[in-house]
């Protein structure tokens, strides 16, 4: 299926990446509890505490008092050149690893330059925190330089903020904040520090330091779910044992649970097809027998029809969203429903549950798996017609593209097929939004979890470069490309000049189209070839110089027959980020496609597929 | 109006800055509007009970319901059936008692166990705690007679006692 370089990394595993020791990486000048310190040094003790080995910011004003004990810290602080950088890298990093990502920016500008990170990272589930400086306490709400409201700002982007008042408060919040971050469904949280809790030389930065401890939270209305209800799992297990045409709707929830490996062993006792959502590629291996891949709006025809024709969807992690439904009161309509969230707030919100089950993920299915097991393995319904089905599906309707021709642009399938073969397995992906992500996600072929990483729920263009540089920064010796497309290159770039500076050696694959190729794709289809601001124009700017100037590695490829070596080339380059730029077809469309508005039923496969 | 719509929502949350602003916040988000809205110290005062009345159907706003509370700083939430609980409003209002209206006015205070909290020759502040639309029934009946201010604290609710056996 794939080239003997894609050998399965044993290493790789469903466990979050250990922090270092805390006990190894403090500061020299570790305080005793009871020791009188102030907020600044109390802060960056905290964040070393709670496990934090690298953070991604840049100073301003509100946050110099802070800058300086980090002088002294162990933590590695990388320099970004832009806020949003700062965001995405934290999540680049939390995605990759398991741990939360830390973002450190400065008061007013800094602050609402962050605001679509924590925004991506709330839609998606990503842990984080992020911590912004803000004007003196005394100085807020006077208009003074550099403030905006930014807990305010951010209430609707975060999972929880906090504006901390006191010195004394700032062990406890942090405290609080990690682990509201991490646990229950993890999303971002803010910390907005006023400066003169943290400022050496104002008097109301003073505290005596204290470890907090989780004794010491004070969060009454915080209850994240655990195992599910067994009443509500054995009725799913009976669903599920009855199903004839079942379908296990795995999303990015399983990642965040770690429960990749159970998902596996549960598929394989029951023998049910699995389809993994934009943010679950990786969950279950592609690469195996009962992997149909990705649904929605873009995905294979197998996966969008078998969705449609089920009559059992066991939502695992998933949350229904419109580009996997397609319209909704059409989709999947003889399927019954088990869902299970460990949102409750996720359950039945769009589609009618039969069953639901409030619990994390990896508890649920190891009880499902036992529930299975007691009911006994021969029980399940007869599936053998619904596998056929969707074999035959897959012969009828493999992914398909046109190869180019002599002379023409290169096809963005060829070039993403080339990357996946001449790359291991282990490699993690990076994606931006658009056409280049489509396809990514489409022709890569992702046999490990914690390997593919892009803004599903947002989707921010941009999003690549930083987020790679974030992966490589929590994964140093892991392969990490960004596939990213120009129009999103142009949004980010500057942060090759943070990777190349603090030697973080990524790769990028530029497919250079031209144009902002999903918004033209839908003008084609839909607007009739109407093309309105779209066109970037492949030349300006000059992609290889400019990465030259960031201080990177750069290679422009405009022919089928260079693709490899280029890639080759690229992935010798371990001193520097290397900056691939295709060349591609303008006129490409991603396919299958279910249009807007319309339902899985309709799905559009490509024009050459069509056989009427 | 359509009191089918009408929910009434409690919950108890922590008495900190900002609270407020994220309930209602989760509110705004929809374009719901908060009919009715009713914040103090419970006798624990760490905690905060918000009453509010809502005029939403019931699917989005089991929806609201479940995301008012994921947030952090809410303890717990309930809707309370109208059928099942018991609730509560105050009302002060001045009215006009000028050309002889007085000992009429007075007599509304009487029937409907009003309290007169301040006069002078040309006007009467008035106060009444009763159910919603026992306020409103006042408030109609005095109207003809001037009403010079009116506020309305926005109700307050609590689950009636179950039969003890």
């Amino acid at each position: 299926m794939f080239s003997a370089q894609r050998i399965p990394n044993p290493n790789l595993d469903n466990t979050v990446r250990p922090s270092p020791d805390p006990e190894q990486s403090m500061t020299t000048d570790t305080p005793a509890p009871g020791d009188t310190i102030n907020g600044g040094v109390a802060l960056v003790r905290a964040l070393e505490r709670e496990g934090v080995d690298v953070v991604f910011g840049l100073p301003g004003g509100a946050t110099l008092p802070i800058y300086d004990p980090i002088l002294d810290s162990s933590m590695r602080h990388i320099l970004v050149r832009h806020e949003q950088g700062a965001g995405h890298m934290a999540q680049g990093y939390a995605h990759a690893t398991g741990r939360p990502g830390v973002a450190l920016v400065t008061s007013g500008p800094g602050a609402t330059n962050i605001v679509t990170p924590l925004c991506d990272a709330h839609i998606d589930s990503v842990p984080m925190v992020c911590i912004t400086g803000q004007v003196p306490y005394a100085a807020i709400g006077t208009d003074a330089f550099q403030e905006c409201d930014t807990t305010g700002i951010t209430m609707a982007v975060t999972k929880h903020n906090f504006l901390v008042t006191e010195a004394a408060d700032i062990p406890r919040i942090v405290h609080e904040a990690f682990h509201i971050a991490t646990t229950g469904r993890p999303g971002p949280v803010l910390i907005d520090i006023p400066k003169d809790i943290v400022d050496a030389n104002n008097p109301r930065s003073a505290m005596q330091w204290y470890e907090a401890r989780d004794s010491d939270m004070e969060l009454p209305g915080y209850r994240p779910a655990g195992t599910g209800d067994p009443d509500a799992v054995r009725a799913a297990t009976e669903l599920i044992r009855d199903a004839v045409r079942p379908v296990l709707y795995v999303g990015g929830g399983i990642l965040k649970a770690r429960a990749a490996e159970v998902l596996l062993e549960f598929a394989e006792l029951t023998g049910i097809p699995v389809v993994t959502t934009l943010m679950a590629r990786g969950a279950f291996p592609d690469s195996h027998e009962l992997c149909l891949g990705m649904p929605g709006m873009h995905g294979n025809y197998t996966a969008v029809s078998a969705l449609q024709e089920s009559d059992l969807l066991v939502s695992l992690g998933a949350r229904f969203d419109d580009r996997v439904t397609g319209r909704l009161d059409g989709f999947a309509p003889d399927a019954k429903i088990v869902h299970v969230d460990i949102d409750e707030a996720e359950i039945g919100k769009v589609r009618k549950v039969d069953v639901g089950v409030r619990g994390d993920a990896k508890l649920v299915i190891e009880a499902l798996i036992e529930c299975t097991k007691e009911m006994g393995v021969e029980s399940q319904a007869e599936r053998g017609a619904w596998r056929s089905t969707l074999s035959g599906w897959q012969e009828r309707f493999p992914m398909f593209y046109e190869q180019s021709q002599p002379g023409d642009l290169l096809k963005p399938q060829y070039v993403i097929e080339q990357l996946r073969d001449s790359n291991p397995a282990d490699t993690i992906v990076a994606s931006g939004v658009g056409q280049h992500q489509m396809y990514a996600s489409q022709y890569w072929k992702f046999d490990h979890p914690y390997t593919w990483i892009n803004s599903g729920g947002l989707g921010t263009m941009g999003f690549s470069i930083p987020a790679a540089i974030g992966a490589k920064v929590g994964m140093p010796d892991r392969r990490v490309w960004a596939i990213d497309g120009d129009g999103c290159f142009q949004m980010t770039a500057q942060e090759l000049v943070t990777a190349s500076v603090s030697k973080i050696p990524i790769k990028v694959a530029l497919l250079n189209n031209g144009y902002l190729g999903m918004v033209r794709q839908w003008q084609d289809l839909f607007y009739d070839e109407r093309f309105s601001g779209v066109e970037l124009g492949p030349d300006v700017p000059n992609y290889v110089k400019w990465s030259e100037a960031m201080g990177c590695a750069a290679i422009r490829v405009d022919s089928p027959e260079e693709v490899a070596p280029a890639i080759a080339e690229a992935n010798e380059i371990n001193d520097r980020p290397v900056v691939v730029e295709f060349r591609t077809d303008p006129r490409e469309n991603v396919f299958p496609m279910v249009p807007s508005g319309r339902t899985n039923s309709d799905v559009v496969v490509h024009p050459a597929q069509r056989g009427e | 109006m359509p009191h089918n719509r009408f929910h009434t929502i409690v919950t108890t949350v922590e008495n900190k800055p900002g609270v407020l602003a994220r309930v209602a916040g989760l509110f705004s988000r929809r374009g719901f509007n908060i009919e009715s809205l009713a914040v103090a110290p419970t006798d624990d005062e760490s905690f905060s009970r918000i009453t509010f009345t809502v005029d939403v159907e019931s699917a989005p706003l089991e929806q609201v319901v479940k995301q008012l509370d994921k947030l952090i700083n809410v303890v717990n939430i309930r809707e309370l059936d109208p059928q099942s609980s018991v609730d509560r409003e105050l009302m002060l209002v001045t009215v006009e008692v000028e050309e002889g209206h007085r000992s009429t006015v007075l007599e509304l205070v009487d029937e409907f166990r009003a309290y007169v909290l301040n006069e002078n020759q040309r006007e009467m502040m008035l106060s009444l705690a009763a159910r919603p639309a026992r306020l409103d029934e006042f408030e109609e009946l005095l109207r003809p007679y001037g009403i010079v201010e009116l506020q309305r604290t926005g109700r307050v609710a609590l689950p009636s006692l179950e039969e003890k056996s």
